[in-house]
């Protein structure tokens, strides 16, 4: 992975200088609450319910053991020993003490880690698939790009106040798996004609308050111009965005605005002055960068491994923690693992101390010193031989890492919800808790099989609700906290947002709700499909009326 | 004490103003509201100065004077002789239009200053205007920030183009002028410096 230059280094250091003069003069009254915000936002830091939350950037989901383990004691120190992974692929500590936070960065810069831009209105960590660089169907490791890209994005000064946050995604793979649709800037990562490499470009997609998936604003940009290109759209966005109104200044309501003809023209135009300029990016400087995402020094090994096949016939717990948490690979007799921080009727996505420390020990005895975490709030081991999985297996379930549901019901995607956040509407976490329990039980999971179920507990839709097979929002009604159920969202280059079935439920209902869904899935499913293809098939109407048909009932009873 | 920080050869110094701002005259501002708060920013391009106001606008007739865009538009005949002496400036606000600006003088280079008002901090347009002026427009005078100006902010500021910084009045100058110098090798290619870190050093392969 990216390891760091005295340039670098000189960044992030002075990074901690700066912050940490702020916080002092915040602290003595010589910088508002209004003028503060903007700048600890910028480094991550929001003010929460019960204590502020740091949120520290991951980039591109990319860890070392040596990194992991400074988290793990940073969380010990300075937190209630846990942390919990984003679907920015970021971890937040939710218990810093503002004054502590300085401190937090410092030792942070000591591992190359920083917190910087994880939340305002600039451009953010990028994020990618997580199984960049190993994954079977990469035609581009987009690595070395979205590493450029991030320095670029690093204190960017025409970009350091947009209207609103600015999210990019990369992707170098056939199937998507970075959900670049739901960006305000994706870009796919392809070989052109010529086999060069080459980027589809997508724009004005997002979640939120208004879910809209992006659109190609451009099939072709020469690796080269990536970064020029990006300048140019985030100029018109941060020039035309709407400031007027939080709610309508993402780039995807310009876009909308003016229609994806005139946004381009606007885009192209705007280009034509920045391409081929200072930041276009050279053969050196992609070539420096892409030294440090060379594929790891692999064993030459056999494609079949005794043991492993013994183990799987054996036990048959090994053998389904493998159907789920273990993914292909592009190099013969190795496989990437995942590591569940989905345990049933825990946080989605939380980790200990003592866990954080187990799984840099186990990257650096079986997967190379280095871990990815996901967008799906999970860890992964990436190269693990086939020999090391029933011992990494072992491992990870001993320290509760091993839970096999990966892409299952219960592996849910779940923001910190009201527990933790002031925006939230409602909790989110003791939903995932309530909905793990009711189908908590692994066959039964497994019968059920590929699904996504995804909660936000408000509008800004961390939880990516939109995009789940089913997704949860929480939302407020006259003070309660209510819960309304979408079906039919989808990441992916088929990517679609989810239609709402009807009324919202109070939390109560909602493990019955999704039972009664899945009810109608099994049912109707024929037998390969999934509950994404099930819902396209027969559409939305069949699961309303099994999930209203009780309170229709109590409704005709009320009225008579 | 001076709150205008200008910067020369890369050396910050509180210096003297000697241009006057020419305001326009306060008219009744309507409090306007978008999804149930108060709209704390104009739309770029939205009309902002009404004819009155222009025309009420008092122009001192002696010494250097920087002039709003609209009356910079609209009265250019009367400011022709200070023109000439090289006395007159134009500020405009972070949602007006530099090309308003550009079709309307000659040559830019023919502005000793061009300042741009931020009514409020976190209006990063202000960044984009100065760095359209300085590369689109290739504007080589004082490019001046006033308004919500503030520490924080300064180093963007200065590598969008900005050379002088008039610090807002109940904050120190003095202090400010750090904020210049907060980081010494940034990454990315921008107006004070085009070359990006990686061909302004060698950074190894």
């Amino acid at each position: 992975m990216y390891k760091y230059d005295e340039i670098d280094q000189q960044i992030v250091d002075e990074r901690v200088a700066q912050y940490r003069d702020q916080v002092r003069r915040y602290l003595a009254g010589e910088l508002s609450e209004d003028e503060f915000r903007p700048l600890r936002l910028q480094n991550g830091l929001y003010i929460q319910r019960h204590a502020p939350m740091l949120r520290i950037a991951v980039p591109y989901g990319m860890l070392s053991s040596k990194q992991l383990r400074k988290l793990g004691d940073i969380a010990k120190k300075y937190d209630k020993g846990y942390g919990h992974f984003s679907t920015r692929q970021n971890l937040q500590l939710n218990w810093p003490k503002l004054e502590d936070t300085p401190d937090i960065l410092a030792e942070l810069a000591t591992v190359q880690m920083h917190a910087i831009q994880t939340s305002g209105n600039c451009i953010r960590n990028i994020t990618t698939d997580q199984f960049v660089g190993i994954a079977p169907d990469e035609i581009i490791d987009p690595r070395a790009i979205a590493e450029i890209m991030r320095q670029w994005s690093t204190f960017h000064p025409e970009f350091a106040l947009l209207p609103r946050k600015f999210k990019i995604a990369v992707s170098g793979t056939a199937e998507d798996r970075a959900i670049i649709q739901a960006h305000d800037i994706g870009m796919e990562f392809y070989l052109d004609h010529n086999q060069q490499i080459a980027v589809k470009v997508w724009v004005g997609g997002g979640l939120g308050r208004t879910p809209i998936l992006g659109t190609v604003i451009r099939e072709h940009l020469e690796w080269q111009h990536a970064l020029t290109y990006c300048e140019a759209i985030v100029r018109v966005y941060n020039l035309h965005g709407r400031r007027d109104n939080a709610y309508k200044a993402r780039i995807k309501i310009l876009v909308k605005a003016l229609g994806i003809d005139a946004f381009r023209q606007q885009v192209e135009a705007e280009w034509l002055n920045l391409k081929d300029n200072a930041n276009t990016i050279t053969e050196a400087e992609l070539a420096r960068v892409a030294q440090h995402f060379e594929p790891m020094p692999y064993e030459t090994l056999s494609e079949h491994d005794a043991r492993f096949d013994a183990a799987i016939a054996s036990n048959t717990a090994f053998a389904s923690w493998v159907k789920r948490n273990v993914h292909a690979h592009k190099q013969p007799g190795y496989r990437a693992v995942t590591l569940s921080l989905k345990p049933h009727g825990k946080p989605p996505g939380d980790i200990t101390s003592e866990q954080m420390w187990l799984v840099a020990d186990l990257a650096d005895q079986y997967s190379f010193g280095e871990l990815r975490s996901s967008h799906e709030q999970n860890l992964i081991l990436a190269d693990v031989k086939l020999g090391d999985l029933y011992s990494v297996w072992e491992k990870a379930r001993a320290n509760g890492l091993a839970t096999a549901n990966i892409g299952l019901l219960s592996d849910i995607i779940c923001c910190p919800g009201g527990d933790f956040c002031s925006l939230a509407n409602a909790k989110s976490i003791p939903i995932a808790e309530a909905i793990q329990m009711q189908f908590d039980n692994l066959d039964y999971l497994h019968d059920i099989g590929d699904l996504e179920l995804n909660i936000s507990g408000c509008m800004n839709a961390c939880g990516h609700h939109h995009v789940g097979h089913i997704g949860i929002l929480g939302v407020d009604k006259d003070g309660s906290e209510w819960y309304q159920v979408t079906i039919g969202g989808k990441q992916g280059n088929d990517a679609s947002i989810g239609s709402v079935i009807g009324p919202a439920f109070s939390a109560e209902e909602m493990p019955g709700v999704v039972q009664k869904l899945i009810d109608v899935y099994i049912e109707a499913r024929t037998e390969e499909e999934r509950f994404i293809d099930t819902v396209r098939r027969i559409g939305v109407a069949p699961f309303k009326q099994h999930v209203y048909a009780d309170k229709n009932l109590a409704k005709e009873g009320a009225a008579a | 004490m001076s709150n205008l920080i200008a910067l020369q050869n890369d050396t910050a110094n509180i210096v003297q103003d000697e241009w006057t701002l020419v305001n326009l005259p306060a008219t009744q501002v309507e409090v306007r509201k978008q999804a149930g708060k108060v709209v704390l920013f104009k739309l770029t391009g939205e009309a902002s100065v009404a004819e009155e106001q222009v025309k009420n606008t008092i122009i001192p007739e002696t010494g250097k004077i920087i002039v709003p865009l609209r009356v910079f538009i609209a009265r250019n005949q009367e400011l022709t002789q200070k023109l000439a002496k090289g006395e007159v400036g134009v500020w405009l606000a972070t949602h007006e239009l530099i090309e308003d600006l550009i079709a309307n003088v000659e040559d830019i280079n023919t502005l000793p200053i061009i300042a741009i008002f931020v009514e409020r901090f976190a209006d990063g347009r202000i960044f984009s205007l100065g760095t359209l002026l300085r590369t689109r427009h290739h504007f080589k005078n004082e490019l001046r920030a006033f308004g919500d100006v503030l520490r924080d902010q300064l180093f963007f500021l200065k590598r969008s183009g900005f050379n002088s910084f008039f610090i807002r009045q109940d904050r120190s100058a003095q202090e400010a002028i750090a904020g210049l110098k907060d980081f010494s090798a940034p990454y990315q290619g921008a107006v004070d410096e085009p070359r990006p870190a990686f061909t302004r050093y060698n950074r190894g392969i």
